[in-house]
């Protein structure tokens, strides 16, 4: 990754900066506090945070319309977030209680909202992948203008039907934006170690898809690369990639002991490169924010979380009858006295 | 001395063909590779070519004619310094490129044999003296999947060759005029990207109905299918799911191999968020067809390519839908309750018309739906007749025979005469020589040493 040039932010509002800071900071927190709900035996199964990661999600739907859609993977609570998902319903949804958005049936993992356009929270590698693509398809039958970020990460980079997707969605001219967040490991295996080219947006060029790579830890990079992706798609250019590089500062869940990279890799990013930071930077020495404003940012962040912590506590496991329902739209389970 | 050329078997599961037209007429010259005429099959028209050189002496069967059988001569060539009046002296000599599937389809399984007409006596799905018309199983699903699609602008079919190939067992011919490119889409060969493209496009508010040319190629799609448009309305508490139907032939045809012959009912049937739907007849295909697209749940209809060509009786009716869960009873009887589905129903009742001759009186349900399965039709049988058989071309471990056998025993074990028995296809992966694929398979033979078995008889 490039070094961080200057702050060239003449166009960013204040407010505009303020939004980012306080969107990337609520992940950071919402993150951390799951992170200690899992360590309380509050939170169970696969945890997977999205620390260090917050500036990919909150550049693009800076750039997203009313109405666009997103799907993603596992790790998959810093979309929500970013989406306008409810925290507390996201984070009872965490701890298996009746007030989460699957009311307590998806868990971490397997997540959704039709509200917001936001379709999971998929549990299997590179699955959301068609299912973008898919998303994308029906808005073009449709006959609308939407656009579907379909996120997935290096890892999934690998699995084959990205590349079904990638050769129907240019076919087709489906309007989906593939992101690809790449933090350099999957699972615990770098990059180096799992992919014979490391640019993955140019794994795009033979299908005929635009790809560029945007520094995932700068969060207007990212905005303005969404923005151009998004004018592709709505012209009806067809799919469009993007590689952002980012890094994830935990394991890759909560019980990865993160043995494959050093204290010090992750020490470096943390300092040099922190996507928070950055904001904070840019408010503060453009004049844009007083540490005391900043201040009142985090004390507000703060309030959310532990609101939404708090619900994830005291909101009721679901009811026992919620074992049988929602598997058919219409009907009763399977005759299950049989 | 004249030689006989006979009517080309061209598809692994031709029986009967149309001699659409001549190329060549009585007194030409031809040549090897020269076309001699177009015979349609149930899936194609194709051309017919002469394997040696010769003069065509005498044609058989004029152009135009439907219904002729696979190696019932067609025309005689004559070799050189013959004349017509040496016809009558034929040989048996290859005349075709064709010769060796047309030999197989002479030992043909038991299973190529004609259906038997037996006429349901329980309630049917439709009011008494309806208006019926004859109609194949591929027809049938044609109409139902064309119905559904001039109502509801949001049903689209997608699949390999569904559109300008008019479908790979010409179940689509003649959507792609109707409907355009646009809801008839040809994808390409890449089972497991547009499964989920399909999966996604349900998730966005259309009504997907995918074709696989065959389930077995569904296997390179089934993360797609089980866990994202099985399990999404579950995972999603209710608020998004998947309403589409995945569809195309199903199990063993004929004479392809270990890969290509496979029954998977009682794969999906084990999936909670699935439908399981293995209709037999072609009022069945097209009742639950309609239903399947009106379904607002994940549906997997099992055909049969063997099916696809058999005509049935269907009412003619405006939306004629039949409910999911709801068996047949195609034969009612006292002495033994035989339970099966799809293909299955060809042996079930093929063995019932035989034991009749015998004097056992067989009940023959046909489930239609495998998930939602119609226990209480089984169970009311079974106690009525305290013996049962299943019959189905699957595997037989983890079978639906398997799992019906056990509910039977949990909810009518005091009604039992006799253990149930399940005749399935045999534990082994399909073999491709003719004589071992027979054996593979179930048989009626097998159906009905079982009923005699339950009945000690």
């Amino acid at each position: 990754m490039a070094t961080r040039k200057a702050p060239a932010t003449p166009n960013i509002s204040a407010d505009e900066l303020k939004t980012y800071y306080h969107d990337m900071l609520l992940i950071r927190r919402f993150e951390e506090k799951a992170g200690q709900l899992y360590g309380m035996g509050l939170i169970g199964g696969f945890c997977h945070l999205y620390i260090g990661q917050e500036a990919v999600v909150v550049g693009l739907e800076a750039a997203a319309e009313e109405g666009d859609k997103r799907v993603t993977s596992y790790r998959d609570h810093g979309h929500m977030l970013a989406c306008g998902m409810n925290p507390d319903g996201v984070m009872a949804e965490l701890t298996g209680r009746e007030g989460g958005y699957s009311k307590g049936k998806g868990g971490s993992m397997h997540m959704f909202s039709k509200e917001k356009n936001f379709y999971g929270g998929h549990g299997i590698v590179g699955a959301q992948v068609p299912i973008g693509a898919g998303l994308a398809f029906a808005d073009k039958y449709l006959g609308n203008d939407r656009v579907t970020f379909t996120y997935f990460g290096d890892g999934a980079a690998n699995q084959g039907q990205v590349y079904e997707s990638f050769n129907m969605a240019a076919l087709w001219k489906l309007p989906v934006i593939f992101v690809i967040e790449n933090n350099q490991y999957a699972m615990g295996t770098s990059q180096k170690r799992s992919t014979s080219s490391p640019e993955i947006f140019k794994r795009g060029e033979p299908y005929g898809i635009p790809g560029e790579m945007v520094d995932g830890m700068d969060v207007l990079a990212v905005k303005a690369a969404g923005e151009k992706a998004i004018a592709h798609c709505r012209a009806g250019d067809g799919p469009y990639i993007l590689e952002v590089k980012t890094y994830r500062y935990r394991g890759h869940s909560m019980s990865d002991p993160a043995k494959y990279r050093t204290r010090e890799e992750v020490q470096k990013m943390r300092t040099e490169k922190d996507p928070i930071d950055h904001v904070r930077d840019l408010l503060v020495s453009g004049g844009h924010a007083t540490e005391d404003d900043l201040k009142e940012i985090d004390k507000s962040i703060k309030s959310i979380v532990n609101q939404s912590a708090e619900f994830a506590k005291e909101s009721p496991e679901p009811g026992v009858d919620e074992l049988w329902t929602d598997i058919y739209a219409d009907v009763a389970p399977q005759d299950e006295d049989a | 001395m004249p030689t006989e050329i006979l009517m080309p078997a061209l598809s692994p599961t031709m029986e009967e063909g149309t001699l659409s037209k001549w190329l060549v007429k009585e007194g030409d010259t031809v040549a090897s590779g020269d076309i001699l005429a177009e015979i349609e099959t149930d899936k194609a028209t194709m051309e017919f070519e002469a394997v040696d050189e010769g003069v065509v002496g005498k044609i058989l069967i004029e152009a135009g004619t439907e219904g002729v059988k696979v190696n019932t001569p067609i025309a005689v060539m004559l070799e050189e310094g013959e004349s017509a009046d040496d016809i009558g002296k034929t040989s048996e000599a290859p005349a075709a490129k064709d010769e060796a599937p047309k030999a197989e389809a002479e030992k043909a399984p038991a299973k190529a044999a004609a259906p038997v007409e037996v006429k349901s006596k329980a309630s049917p799905d439709w009011p008494e003296g309806t208006e019926m018309k004859s109609q194949t199983v591929r027809e049938a699903l044609r109409d139902a999947m064309s119905e559904e699609m001039r109502k509801d602008e949001n049903v689209y079919l997608m699949g390999e060759e569904v559109a300008e190939y008019q479908g790979a067992y010409k179940v689509s011919q003649g959507m792609l005029d109707e409907f355009g490119p646009k809801r008839v889409v040809d994808t390409p060969i890449t089972e497991h990207g547009f499964t989920g493209i399909a999966v996604g496009a349900a998730f966005g508010g259309l009504k997907p109905i995918v074709e696989f040319m065959t389930f077995n190629f569904a296997m390179q799609a089934i993360d797609q299918i089980i866990n994202s448009a099985a399990k999404t309305l579950y995972m999603s508490g209710g608020q998004m799911g998947a309403p589409m139907v995945f569809r195309g032939p199903n199990g063993a045809a004929a004479r392809v191999g270990a890969q290509h012959s496979q029954d998977y009912a009682a794969w999906y049937a084990q999936i909670p968020g699935l439908k399981v739907v293995m209709p037999y007849s072609a009022a069945d295909y097209k009742g639950l067809m309609k239903t399947a697209i009106n379904d607002p749940n994940p549906v997997i209809f099992l055909e049969n390519e063997i099916l696809y060509g058999r005509s049935f009786d269907v009412p003619v009716i405006d939306d004629f839908m039949i409910p999911f869960g709801k068996a047949r009873i195609w034969k009612e009887g006292k002495d033994v309750t035989i339970v099966s589905f799809g293909i299955g129903m060809q042996y079930a009742l093929e063995a019932a018309e035989k034991l009749a001759e015998e004097g056992i009186d067989a009940e023959v349900i046909d489930l239609r739906t495998i998930r939602p399965l119609d226990y209480d039709t089984v169970l009311a049988s079974v106690m009525k007749t305290n013996r049962c058989v299943t019959v189905e071309e699957g595997f037989p471990v983890g079978s639906i025979g398997n799992h019906l056998s056990a509910v039977i025993m949990e909810r009518a074990f005091d009604y039992l005469d006799a253990p149930v028995i399940n005749c399935t296809g045999k534990d082994v992966p399909m073999p491709y020589a003719a004589n071992l694929e027979k054996l593979a398979l179930v048989t009626t033979e097998e159906v009905i040493a079982a009923v005699k078995k339950v009945t000690y008889r």
